[in-house]
């Protein structure tokens, strides 16, 4: 248990120098710019991963949690004179009720069931975007207050990579917290065996409902953050392609690994910047990479990596 | 002390009894044993105790209480605990964490205590581990406590689910066939350890296809026959019973003079 406490810390401890080392080696600030995007989309696939990773449930919606914390962020502060900090929290708060009251029904559907569900409910919040124009301002979107705190501003994308990297932080630590708990004990439980999970007396309903709800706010949050970056949202964040997207970070990098999530971000982001040199091919090329890497590394980047490692010292 | 009583318990599957009519009662810190050819129902029977097939008829009351058509997670916050047939261990979990999740019921589970894992989460985590530490000392596989439940062996994840269910201090514990594949030696560590939970106190419930086993430490034997109580009694009353053995050897082999 010990060694596994200090690895925890040993892995905090090795974001947090990568996060602060990182800009030495930014030729331009359009890096920050990027790695920012990652830091926050890592986020998400964190929150993600504790639903599917740990406890086992899949979301093919979750774009549309992501899409509630960005468009709260928007209207919070130019409909409702909400600061946009507290416009943040009361998109997260709006997401975990919504999580909660959507999830109470859905989650007691399994594997394709619920994946239909959540993909359902997902398309549901794009609908409502994109149709109530007055509020959200339609397909084209709408811009978004910069982030304010006590007359402070934040400003360029310097300042978003900080911020960006600190929620990131704060993410995995919270993520790496819940292993050596109850709760997180009763996620992988019920991932495992739901029946054994069940009659060692725990409410797998309840405990099922939770994680769905974590991954929501974590959604919602980075949602939020995204939107105060950009200065701009638009549907497309609470839509079906970012909630696959979503779901192929958490894959890709290694289900229930928080390391994995963050390479599979990474990944996911940094990519296609890479290939737009291919030009037209570009999606192609992004297609076949994943394609290949799931062959060849089906438990994800993160845990092949890891057991390669140990076996060669083995 | 009566702990678990089953009272004409029925249950079918579309249109075929699986369990017609079974009533019976265990005592604490009694063996119970039930037996009965393939497909007499022993597993369905089991699965209507705790709580996972919902029976057409009968109750069941665990000390005292009605406890029919309960969940398996209410059933177990009253005390019952089991074991399965085919393995249900939690594979990605180590060793010790399956038998800390068995003390789930023993731990305080606060949602924002455990994300910010506060100084009382960690303390109970220790607590945790060392109890479970315990019961994996009990079943012989404390020093297996940090390996992937998944590698470990079948007998080994045997007495691991066993641990898991002792872990939660039940007052009936449910064991689905124990010993199945298991060599003789540990077979004997499963006669001993079942010994030891009963001395405990508890109301110890074995399905199991072993009769040496099961003649040795039972208490009261329970042959069910095609979802029917054929007899109830002790382990000689049993044995000498002519009905037994034909409902295990067919009419042709009770005509002779076997031995079970």
């Amino acid at each position: 248990m010990l060694a596994r406490l200090s690895q925890r810390y040993g892995v905090l401890i090795a974001l947090a120098a990568i996060i602060a080392l990182l800009p030495l080696v930014f030729p331009s600030t359009y890096y920050y710019r990027v790695a920012s995007l990652v830091w926050v989309s890592a986020f998400a696939a964190i929150g993600l991963n504790i639903l599917m990773g740990k406890a086992g449930q899949v979301s093919l919606g979750h774009a549309g949690f992501f899409g509630i914390g960005a468009y709260a962020a928007a209207i919070g502060p130019a409909h409702l004179g909400l600061p946009s900090l507290a416009a943040l929290v009361v998109g997260a708060g709006f997401s975990a009720l919504l999580a909660y009251l959507v999830g109470r029904p859905i989650l007691r559907l399994r594997g394709h069931y619920l994946a239909i569900a959540t993909l359902g409910f997902g398309a549901l919040v794009a609908l409502v975007i994109t149709t109530e124009s007055h509020w959200t301002g339609g397909p084209d979107g709408m811009p978004v207050a910069k982030l304010s705190l006590f007359g402070w501003r934040a400003g360029g994308s310097g300042t978003w990579y900080w911020i960006a990297g600190g929620l990131l932080l704060g993410g995995a630590w919270i993520a790496f917290n819940l292993d050596e708990t109850p709760t997180g004990r009763a996620f992988r439980a019920l991932h495992d065996s739901e029946i054994a999970a069940r009659v060692t007396g725990i409410d797998v309903n309840r405990f099922k409902l939770q994680a769905f709800v974590i991954a929501a706010v974590y959604a919602s949050l980075a949602g939020s953050a995204l939107a105060m970056m950009n200065g701009f949202v638009n549907p497309d964040q609470a839509g079906f392609l970012h909630s696959i997207e979503l779901v192929t970070m958490v894959v890709l990098g290694g289900l229930g690994s928080v390391v994995g999530s963050i390479v599979g971000a990474a990944v996911l982001i940094m990519l296609p910047q890479f290939l737009t040199v291919f030009q037209e091919y570009e999606n192609l090329l992004l297609g076949f990479i994943i394609i290949v890497s799931m062959i060849f590394m089906r438990e994800g980047i993160v845990p092949t990596a890891r057991r390669l490692i140990s076996r060669g010292r083995a | 002390m009566t702990i678990l009583k089953v009272d004409d318990i029925g249950i079918a599957f579309g249109g075929v009894k699986a369990i017609d009519g079974v009533s019976f009662s265990v005592d604490a810190g009694q063996i119970f044993s039930i037996i009965g050819p393939n497909g007499a129902g022993k597993t369905t029977l089991f699965n209507v105790i705790s709580g996972i097939y919902e029976a057409n008829r009968g109750r069941v009351e665990l000390s005292g209480e009605n406890v029919t058509s309960f969940t398996p997670d209410a059933l177990a916050t009253r005390g019952l605990s089991r074991t399965f047939q085919n393995l249900q261990i939690f594979q990605r979990m180590t060793a010790v964490e399956n038998v800390m999740v068995g003390r789930h019921l023993r731990e305080r589970c606060n949602l924002f205590a455990d994300l910010f894992r506060l100084p009382s989460v960690i303390r109970q985590n220790r607590n945790t581990r060392d109890a479970a530490l315990n019961f994996l000392g009990e079943v012989g596989l404390r020093g297996s406590a940090d390996m992937l439940a998944g590698s470990l062996s079948y007998g080994a994840c045997k007495r691991l689910e066993i641990a898991r269910a002792l872990a939660a201090e039940p007052n009936v514990l449910l064991l689905d066939e124990p010993a199945a594949g298991c060599n003789s030696v540990e077979t004997e560590e499963i006669d001993r350890l079942i010994w030891r939970v009963a001395e405990k106190g508890i109301a110890v419930v074995l399905v199991e296809h072993d009769m040496k086993l099961v003649m040795k430490i039972s208490h009261r034997i329970l042959v069910l026959e095609r979802g029917r109580l054929l007899i109830e009694g002790s382990p000689r009353e049993v044995r000498d019973n002519p009905a037994v053995l034909e409902a295990y050897l067919g009419k042709h082999g009770a005509r002779q003079p076997a031995r079970a």
